[in-house]
């Protein structure tokens, strides 16, 4: 219904778009006006007024159906004390009535002559409640359509009538788009602010449970061990201290980052240097878009190559030579993670190179430079800031990725600078705790967003550098 | 050795790394593929079991003039006890229960379904591929070894033997597995579908496009052609070189905090997903609108003008029409991209074990890459196989996706 609705908003604003222009020609041919703008701009003027209020009530209600659904639910007609409730009992008696309004047959329970199975697990009112549930999406589908029906054929009854010959529509429409315009490109911002506010807010829910410096210098990451002791005692203090320390996760993402740049920094550099002065235009064609290929594979499938071929293989290897290495091996995800980074390092590497001026290689050859001299001592020291902000853009990449990490590396924390051994990162914890039920009234969740803020800081900082050496290393050759 | 042969020599040694380094980048490029697609494509055949089904009334709730509806309810697993009583007769109870396990455990589904659509076949006697269970399956296919003892082994001797007998017999054989595109996820691997995540990515995917695609197009209009360079346009341009650069999962961050959190938006629905990879993909839109509007010859921009278009008029009539092809070539990049993102769909609860196929965004999902990683997670043999054909399905519309994308390009953006 929801959908019917909006394409009932798309074809009224077509229609009316010729009649309002069919209204301001026969302004002008009929009644002899003479309009301020072409015709079309009234049917542009009419499709705006009808469009845009309906569009934004329409998204309103998209947005807070739920919203609808709790307040049409729990009405206080069926629960009087509703207004004392807390939000932990008001979620339980929510979701108790979602799963009666599931049973198929509930329609047909007649409370007057009282199926006793059923009224012994839920109220009256909570079954008449579920009963309304059920039939929420109907009436909210059927409420909806009409609202879309009335509510854009009135505003283009309106729209239209005002139009007259004096009415200029054009600089209306106009700024109409113009707001429209500047409106979107504020989006963006808007997402920024969206991202850094959901962060921070719920991070300092989470600090709330968790002492700031315990949880930034505690060497113990143990999150099970924050659960509730018991009701009425809380979280035990002592627990949570121990619970949540971040040193273990940062040096488990940095190893893996560290190898996956040990990786990535020599076969993407040199791949570079050789796709940009070596190779043939020919080999070039071919080579870079199947290297790239590698970039745009989903990481969700290296981490599943990571961890079915990679990790066992490094294993046997290991334990040829006589090493012990765990099956969630550091050096499996970081090997995985650094093949997936190396068209990062080599594309931009490669235009880095390729914008260092030719006169520069010119000067090198006349005294009588060979070309791998050329490129170690004046292409690279020349395309060095460039090239350094390559690294650091792969290096915000390799910190954020997160699927090659679930699916490769460790779920226990475990503080080592031993690529052999399991290691946890940032992004894997994110997502272990998130797995499973989301309370927002739990550290165990919480501590997500405090490491989502961690992890964001990390990459805005890495980033920021990055772009702003590679500007400066533009800015020196343009 | 003289200091030019020396010289001369390093040259050699320099010029081999930069080609040995691009050899293993080609070389891993290969090794993925090799890897994904010789444990994936097994998936794509299922063996079955030829058996005789007579559609013993007696065993049977409901009759040929029965509704649709009421097929579909009645329960069917009397049925498909007896026909394994019939084409393996002379069963007890213990080897009954072994003969069963080499079925799979959908059959009784498999019945239903065969009679819903033929409900004149009651009372009847049919010819019918039934399809084994997942572990006979994997034996069939050798990727269970065969000579390793009884108790390493899913499908014990007696199991082995019935299979070799039904084998001479010509009554084993093998069938395109239609199921792994038609049906939902399922905890039998036999059974299990890619239909209900492709169709959860779809829709997700359809509401990343209609969020991003106008703002990111109006956005990049209003930076490139409407503000004069300035304090308000750099801070939006950092924001948008930023925003392209965070990681994926603080997106997913943003969904779970601020659409279900704040906004109480529905916990695993294609809605939120969608609108998380739109909030994604909109600077690379951006990114590359703004290219592409920057490419627009000012002669365009002054012919329009000269001849008394209003600005507004200039950029709508002529401007973005000519930009447009450069647009939509970031934009179904920037879609391949969403497609392929995981991290942000496990945030917001995307990684459900959903068995219906979801009818529209409102309804729980998972989407394709979430749906491989649930795979990946199964211990079981026959999940390696479906996840790895997932993997190909992916990997196929990322091809095509990127595919449209260079033909766009190359035949409908104007060159200047």
């Amino acid at each position: 219904m929801l959908y019917l609705s909006l394409v009932f908003v798309f074809i009224l604003s077509y229609s009316f778009y010729f009649y309002g222009k069919k209204r301001a020609l026969s302004l002008k041919f009929k009644k002899n006006e003479n309009l301020s703008s072409l015709p079309d701009y009234y049917g542009y003027y009419v499709v705006l007024l009808v469009f845009f209020p309906a569009i934004i009530i329409w998204f309103f209600l998209l947005i807070f159906k739920s919203n609808f659904q709790e307040m049409f639910v729990m009405s206080p007609v069926l629960f009087p004390d509703v207004a004392t409730w807390s939000s932990g009992k008001f979620g339980l008696i929510m979701n108790k009535i979602s799963n009666l309004s599931m049973i198929v047959n509930l329609s047909e329970i007649d409370l007057t002559v009282g199926d006793k199975s059923i009224l012994k697990m839920a109220s009256e009112s909570e079954i008449i409640a579920a009963k309304n549930l059920a039939n929420f999406d109907k009436i909210y589908g059927w409420s909806n359509l009409t609202l879309f029906i009335i509510l854009p054929v009135l505003l283009g009854f309106l729209a239209t009538k005002s139009i007259s010959g004096k009415l200029n529509a054009q600089p209306i429409v106009e700024k109409i788009i113009s707001y429209v315009i500047k409106g979107s490109s504020y989006i963006a911002i808007f997402i920024t602010f969206g991202i850094f506010f959901s962060l921070v807010f719920e991070a300092i829910n989470f600090f709330r449970y968790v002492n700031f410096m315990d949880f930034f210098f505690n060497t113990a990451w143990n999150p099970n061990r924050a659960f509730v002791i018991n009701a009425s005692e809380g979280f035990d203090q002592e627990a949570l201290k121990e619970a949540f320390g971040f040193v273990p996760l940062l040096t488990g993402t940095l190893l893996i980052a560290s190898v996956a740049m040990l990786v990535a920094v020599p076969l993407g550099l040199l791949t570079a240097i050789y796709l940009a002065e070596y190779a043939s235009s020919k080999v070039r064609d071919i080579a870079k878009p199947i290297i790239e290929i590698l970039a745009g594979i989903p990481t969700v499938v290296y981490g599943f190559f990571a961890a079915l071929s990679l990790a066992p293989f490094i294993k046997d290897v290991g334990e040829g030579v006589g090493l012990p290495v765990s099956a969630e091996s550091a050096l499996a995800a970081g090997l995985a993670m650094g093949v997936m980074i190396i068209p990062f390092v080599s594309s931009l590497s490669d235009d880095v190179i390729k914008a260092v001026p030719q006169s520069l290689r010119e000067g090198s050859y006349a005294i009588g430079a060979t070309k791998s001299e050329t490129i170690k001592k004046v292409i690279l020291p020349a395309a060095l800031a460039g090239i350094m902000g390559s690294f650091l853009l792969a290096i915000s990449r390799a910190i954020g990725e997160t699927m090659i990490v679930v699916m490769a590396a460790s779920l226990r924390a475990n503080l080592t600078f031993n690529p052999l051994e399991p290691a946890t990162t940032i992004t894997t914890q994110i997502v272990t705790s998130l797995i499973g039920d989301v309370e927002f009234d739990n550290p165990k969740t919480l501590v997500a967003f405090a490491l989502g803020l961690t992890l964001f800081v990390m990459t805005l900082i890495l980033n920021i550098a990055a772009i702003t050496i590679v500007k400066k290393y533009r800015e020196k050759y343009e | 050795m003289s200091s030019l042969e020396k010289r001369l020599a390093a040259e050699k040694r320099f010029k081999f790394y930069g080609m040995f380094a691009m050899t293993l980048s080609l070389f891993f490029v290969l090794i993925l593929m090799y890897k994904i697609f010789s444990t994936g494509s097994g998936a794509f055949v299922r063996t079955t079991i030829n058996a005789d089904v007579y559609f013993d009334p007696n065993f049977i709730e409901v009759s040929s003039n029965s509704s649709k509806k009421e097929i579909m309810k009645a329960s069917y697993v009397d049925l498909a006890d007896q026909v394994i009583n019939q084409n393996h007769p002379g069963l007890d109870e213990e080897n009954f229960i072994k003969v069963r396990e080499m079925y799979t455990r959908k059959f009784d589904f498999q019945l239903r379904d065969y009679i819903a659509n033929n409900p004149n076949v009651i009372g009847k006697t049919v010819n019918l591929d039934i399809s084994a269970s997942s572990d006979l399956d994997q034996i069939v296919k050798g990727n269970y070894p065969r000579n390793v003892p009884e108790a390493q082994r899913k499908i014990n001797d007696y199991q082995l033997s019935i299979l070799d007998s039904l084998d001479s017999k010509g009554k084993m054989s093998k069938t395109f597995n239609f199921w792994f595109f038609t049906n939902g996820d399922s905890r039998d691997p036999e059974t299990a579908g890619i239909l209900g995540a492709l169709m959860g990515s779809f829709y997700a995917l359809l509401i990343c496009f209609s969020f991003a695609f106008p703002i990111g197009l109006l956005a990049s209009v209003y930076l490139e052609e409407f503000v004069k360079p300035g304090k308000i346009t750099d801070i939006i341009e950092v924001n948008i070189n930023n925003l392209a650069a965070v990681p994926s999962i603080v997106y997913g961050l943003l969904g779970l905090g601020m659409l279900i959190g704040v906004f109480g938006m529905p916990y695993q629905v294609p809605l939120v997903g969608g609108l998380v990879l739109g909030f994604m993909t909109l600077p690379t839109i951006i990114i590359a609108s703004r290219a592409s509007l920057r490419g627009v010859p000012p002669s365009i921009r002054e012919g329009a003008l000269a001849v008394g278009a209003t600005k507004m008029q200039t950029v709508f009539h002529h401007v973005i029409p000519l930009s447009l092809p450069g647009t939509l070539t970031g934009t179904i990049i920037g879609m391949a991209q969403a497609l392929g993102e995981t991290a942000p769909l496990l945030m917001i609860g995307m990684v459900a074990f959903v068995m219906e196929i979801p009818g529209g965004a409102f309804d729980p999902a998972t989407g394709l890459p979430s749906q491989i990683y649930l795979w990946s997670e199964s211990a079981e043999r026959g999940f390696l196989e479906k996840t790895s054909a997932g993997i190909m399905l992916l990997l196929s519309f990322l091809i095509i996706m990127n595919t449209v994308a260079v033909l766009v390009r190359r035949n409908l953006e104007v060159k200047w």
